[in-house]
């Protein structure tokens, strides 16, 4: 970095002459470092999924989970600083109960995205504070159903003024990925962490845009993605930590939720046994 | 500037003083709910060998004016618990708003021991008791239904006082008075609980439902009811009563237009 040592870089809300903020490009480096986190957009669901770096023999396997609920509906993953990402967590978690306090409704996972956007970007404006160490994706399931609200009295009209648009289509799975400058985009799939650059380019092979990966697919790929993240990385040890959200006619009834044992425990079979399958190949082509 | 972001954009206290917040008071003494405004009448509930029924009917009514006809009455907290609301309706609202937000917060973690109805009680017998010892109770009388710990039938109330009050059976409001008899009839105490199958609790519960019906004028025969065993909760929240016999208002003499 040519720029050390110029003085731009020591202090946030400093621009440098060429236009920009060296301290969120350092807490870039700082995401850079983490355990690669992953996330999917399907057509009846999301999944997320975490390469848990396992920094001690001495921690229990299974616990201390890094992929959070927020409200019911939505999940957060994040790369990076790990208490960084505690405190995002933490503020979605407020923003979520603030917004069903004012709206009586759970926050659509767009609104949720764009607030925790402009907190992440209020980061880099002081010279008090620094920017946020961590990536996060946010995906959530916005219900297509109507839900009740406070036990409400009455159901209302149901069409016409007042009431609903017929036919008109509610809810469904989002995807978001905010970074430490508080840019963020709506994704198809999204990485982030040490591996990103490979999980981006595999993700970028399963057509997300189509719409057409089911759920359960997701998982599986979002398992095989992990795992080929990892594999430059072999000598580390790591936990799958994988999370989904389905429609409320899916498996999670709409909710974010663990992804059951037994499906993780298959996804992850599938995508060591894809992994050798790759070194078969490529010992097959030395020979 | 400092480093809490709720400071940021606001008028800064070293320049500007501390912000005086009796601008925000408003003349008068506070008001409390001196009376319950839209309410729900009675809810009754029964256990059983293997869990407990809880039934209340869709009606809110605005002092007698039968004011709006689909109200859920009964909350499913999870597959554990079930709550029954009588009296005050917005203040129903209120503990559903509460209930949510407490249910959303348990659920950050993935929890293997969720909630049970031994703790929900208590938990909103707190509640009550708080809000009257602040003299602003919250106006309603609550009866919660489920498994306990031990995943054994639990059923208790607490009311608008923070009293709380346990029995094999309970109603509240006018259900105090004649549903309650009725149930103690099968169900006298503990022990023959025992006895009590889920169809005889339900058949018992109807039946208490449709006298409620006859003898209580801010009554309704579209009602719900709930069945929590360990299999879950089977919420059904649009029933109606069959089988009414009006023979007997035929005999009911003292008032009306009958001169004889």
């Amino acid at each position: 970095m040519t720029s050390i040592g110029t003085g731009y870089d020591l202090s946030n809300s400093v621009f440098s002459p060429d236009g920009r903020n060296f301290q969120v490009e350092y807490a870039v480096k700082a995401v850079e470092n983490g355990g690669t986190a992953v996330g999917i957009r399907c057509k009846d669901g999301i999944v997320l999924a975490l390469e848990k770096l396992v920094t001690s023999k001495l921690l229990k396997s299974g616990a201390n989970k890094r992929i959070a609920t927020v409200d019911r509906n939505v999940g957060i993953v994040s790369s990076g600083l790990l208490p960084d990402g505690r405190h995002f967590v933490s503020r979605a978690r407020d923003e979520a109960a603030a917004w069903r306090q004012q709206y009586k409704a759970p926050i659509p996972t767009s609104s949720l995205a764009d607030r925790m956007g402009s907190y992440v970007q209020a980061y880099t404006l002081y010279s008090s504070v620094r920017p946020f160490g961590v990536t996060s994706i946010i995906g959530g399931w916005d219900a297509e159903a109507e839900l009740p609200v406070d036990g409400q009295v009455g159901s209302g009209p149901k069409v016409g003024s007042g009431g609903k648009k017929e036919g008109a289509k509610h809810g469904g799975p989002f995807l978001y990925m905010i970074e430490p400058s508080g840019l963020y985009w709506g994704y198809y799939g999204a990485a982030t962490g040490k591996g990103r650059q490979i999980a981006k380019s595999e993700l970028e092979k399963l057509n997300l845009v189509d719409g057409e990966m089911s759920l359960e697919q997701g998982v599986k790929e979002a398992a095989r993605i992990i795992y080929i993240a990892h594999d430059d990385n072999k000598d580390k040890e790591f936990e799958l930590e994988m999370t989904w959200i389905s429609a409320i006619s899916g498996p999670t009834k709409g909710k974010h939720e663990e992804v059951p044992k037994e499906l993780r425990e298959e996804a992850e079979k599938l995508a060591k046994k894809a992994l050798e399958g790759d070194d078969d190949d490529e010992e097959e082509m030395q020979e | 500037m400092n480093h809490l972001p709720q400071a940021w954009g606001r008028p800064r206290d070293d320049v500007y003083g501390a912000y005086d917040n009796s601008h925000f008071q408003t003349a008068g003494p506070n008001q409390h709910t001196q009376s319950p405004i839209v309410t729900g009448t009675s809810v009754v509930a029964a256990k059983f060998k293997d869990g407990v029924v809880i039934a209340s009917d869709n009606l809110a009514s605005y002092g007698s004016l039968a004011r709006f006809t689909d109200v859920k009455r009964l909350r499913k907290f999870n597959e554990n618990v079930v709550v029954g609301f009588g009296g005050d309706v917005s203040d129903m609202q209120y503990l559903d708003r509460l209930l949510n937000s407490l249910d959303i917060r348990e659920n950050y973690a993935s929890a293997d021991d969720p909630l049970n109805a031994k703790n929900l009680h208590t938990y909103l017998a707190k509640v009550m008791y708080k809000r009257r010892s602040d003299f602003n109770p919250l106006w309603n009388h609550l009866l919660i239904a489920g498994l306990d710990g031990e995943a054994k039938p639990f059923l208790a109330s607490a009311d608008l006082l923070g009293t709380t009050f346990s029995s094999p059976t309970l109603a509240t409001g006018f259900g105090a008075h004649l549903a309650q008899p009725i149930m103690r009839r099968t169900i006298p105490d503990e022990a023959s609980v025992e006895k009590v199958s889920k169809d005889e609790a339900v058949k018992l519960v109807k039946e208490c439902m449709k006298v409620l019906f006859y003898r209580d004028a801010r009554s309704m025969d579209k009602y719900s009811i709930a069945v929590i065993t360990k299999e879950g909760v089977e919420l059904s929240e649009d029933e109606k009563l069959e089988n009414q016999s009006w023979a007997f208002a035929e005999q009911i003499r003292g008032y009306g237009t009958q001169t004889a």
